[in-house]
């Protein structure tokens, strides 16, 4: 229910709230363009920029930013435009907010002054109770009237977040802001960064490098690479494409969105509802009736003509095969399969492809050896 | 009363010249500093030379051209005499011009060297939060650079207390007006009063040392902050 009704808002106000970017920047000193992308972005949601080191994800974000000096294009945002051939409005007079790769507090104020920094600038005076949902959000109460140099990296990051959305912005920019983290920190931010998604009705577009924050937090994916766009679309669409250059073949898989409607004490699995069947999963302890998000890769998807179940492998469902790509590596192939009203990726070897005599709109089975819960 | 009249006239001058001279060049060598400090602009280097210069050369080669550019046929001269304020050389304010130039160095390049090391970050998460460039000058430049600022004017203050040559070629020997301290030792060694010129070469050496050491010392305890 909670899919069509998106479907339908999509279409309605997408139109309207969407962000139409158009860029094209040249260093002087490259051969060829660092960014050259035609994008229109929805207004709302969490849309990933994803891709690899060096292919123009930060330099976009810059450039929406008005960061970027060299840029020209066209951006509008919500039917006002930001930027053309004859005007350029500078970053300072963009309602929006931007999340640096490090924190970039201001050394000489406290968390809190960095804070009362944005609250002075906003548009608009912030009422007490957004400031509040703010810190609370962001879970900054106690540090407050620290330094930033007395902080660690994630609640300098969290304080840099929230004095982002004390600016009160239409479109809140994040450069990979859990990168410069190491790996427990960013599973501290990571919460934060969900409810931020939930709490807070701003669009947001967060450039990584990482599936697994993509998957984790995106609505909505735009993939780069070297500068160009590749692949965009809701997070489904975009990694259940078969066509994704080989650097990203790791990435293709599903992202399901389903409901919590077992759990197996005895074997500490639970059972996840997608439109498709069930997947059981390992136990995440969610309360039955919790609405999670499951991964399925590619390499974890192999196909069997009939229902055994005699295999080790407790996930099999009945799906269609919609379609039948050759991949970059020669031994290996792709295969999109209909599952309900899903859709997951195989990757299996030509010769099996071969040997099953694999067809479009065959009917077989789906074993998914692993599903991870992300959410 | 162990100075004479004259060596503390000679002493207040000093402070007061040097005083000017440093307030003066916060105000001039702020804007300088910053557009060395920002500018991608092929001048940058030759401006930065011309502000350098006084470092490397000696004192007469500059005192001689801002005396001729202060003098009736100059530029700087004709300027002053049509404001009705006569002819700078000689003149305390005349002093105070050449300092200015003379120690141009010794202010821009602690300035230029702080905002040069914050970088574009700080200016661009300001931007992102709505303030504007003049506004990201006050509220975030300046607070950062604020150790250059102390070392500059610590550095400009000394160092127009230490002129001599320029002082000579510029001003002259006008008691209470252009005469220095530099400038009465110079007299007492000449007039032979060693006892004289060892006191005042004393205080400007104790003074010297002290004004040094504090800078060091607060350079050590308070570097630039970085952003993280």
């Amino acid at each position: 229910m909670m899919a069509d009704l998106e479907v339908v808002v999509d279409k309605t106000v997408i139109n309207k709230q969407a962000i139409h970017a158009c860029f094209n920047v040249t260093y002087p000193q490259a051969q060829s363009s660092s960014l050259d992308v035609d994008l229109t972005l929805p207004g709302r949601g969490i849309t990933a920029i994803f891709g690899h080191s060096g292919s123009g994800k930060t330099t976009l974000l810059r450039c929406i930013a008005g960061l970027e000096k060299l840029a020209q294009g066209n951006l509008s945002v919500n039917d006002v435009v930001w930027q053309n051939q004859n005007s350029f409005i500078p970053t300072h007079k963009r309602p929006l907010g931007y999340v640096f790769q490090e924190a970039s507090l201001f050394p000489h104020l406290t968390a809190q002054g960095n804070l009362n920094y944005a609250i002075k600038r906003a548009d608009e005076k912030i009422s007490n109770e957004d400031y509040q949902r703010v810190i609370e959000t962001m879970g900054i109460e106690t540090i407050l009237q620290q330094y930033p140099q007395q902080l660690s990296g994630g609640q300098r990051q969290r304080v840099a977040i929230a004095r982002a959305l004390l600016i009160q912005p239409q479109l809140l920019l994040m450069d990979e802001p859990l990168a410069s983290l190491d790996n427990a920190r960013k599973q501290e931010i990571l919460p934060y960064l969900e409810r931020l998604r939930s709490s807070f009705d701003i669009p947001i577009f967060y450039v990584s490098h990482s599936m697994d924050e993509v998957a984790r937090l995106a609505d909505h994916a735009v993939v780069l690479d070297e500068g160009k766009v590749i692949a965009q679309g809701s997070l489904g669409e975009v990694f259940t494409r078969l066509d994704l250059p080989l650097g990203f073949s790791d990435e293709t898989g599903a992202i399901l969105q389903g409901e919590i409607v077992e759990r197996d004490e005895q074997w500490h699995l639970a059972k996840v509802a997608v439109a498709g069947g069930d997947f059981w999963v390992r136990d995440g302890s969610d309360k039955i009736g919790h609405q999670v998000r499951i991964r399925v890769q590619a390499r974890d998807v192999s196909l069997a003509l009939s229902d055994h179940d005699d295999s080790s492998i407790l996930n099999r469902l009945k799906a269609e095969v919609i379609e039948i790509c050759a991949t970059q590596d020669e031994a290996m192939a792709l295969v999109r399969l209909k599952v309900g009203k899903d859709v997951i990726v195989a990757r299996l070897t030509q010769r099996s492809l071969n040997e099953l005599n694999v067809q479009c709109g065959q009917q077989l089975f789906a074993q998914i050896k692993s599903a991870a819960i992300i959410r | 009363m162990i100075f004479s009249d004259s060596d503390i006239a000679a002493i207040w001058l000093t402070l007061r010249l040097a005083t000017t001279v440093t307030l003066v060049l916060l105000i001039i060598g702020t804007p300088i500093a910053w557009w060395l400090a920002r500018t991608k602009s092929w001048l940058k280097g030759p401006i930065g030379a011309l502000v350098a210069l006084p470092l490397v050369l000696p004192p007469t080669v500059l005192g001689f051209y801002l005396l001729i550019a202060m003098g009736p046929q100059g530029v700087l001269g004709q300027f002053t005499t049509s404001l009705g304020l006569g002819t700078l050389p000689f003149t305390f304010w005349g002093l105070v011009v050449a300092s200015v130039f003379y120690s141009m160095p010794f202010v821009v390049q602690p300035i230029q060297n702080a905002m040069e090391a914050l970088g574009d970050r700080p200016l661009e998460a300001a931007a992102t939060l709505r303030a504007g460039p003049i506004d990201r000058f006050f509220s975030i430049v300046l607070p950062l650079a604020k150790p250059g600022f102390i070392t500059a004017a610590i550095l400009g203050f000394a160092h127009t207390v230490g002129e001599f040559g320029i002082v000579l070629m510029i001003g002259g020997n006008i008691p209470g007006e252009t005469r220095v301290v530099s400038v009465q030792i110079y007299d007492h060694v000449e007039a032979l009063e060693y006892a004289q010129a060892h006191l005042l070469a004393g205080v400007m050496i104790a003074f010297s040392f002290t004004v040094l050491l504090g800078l060091y010392w607060f350079q050590r305890k308070s570097p630039l902050l970085v952003l993280k």
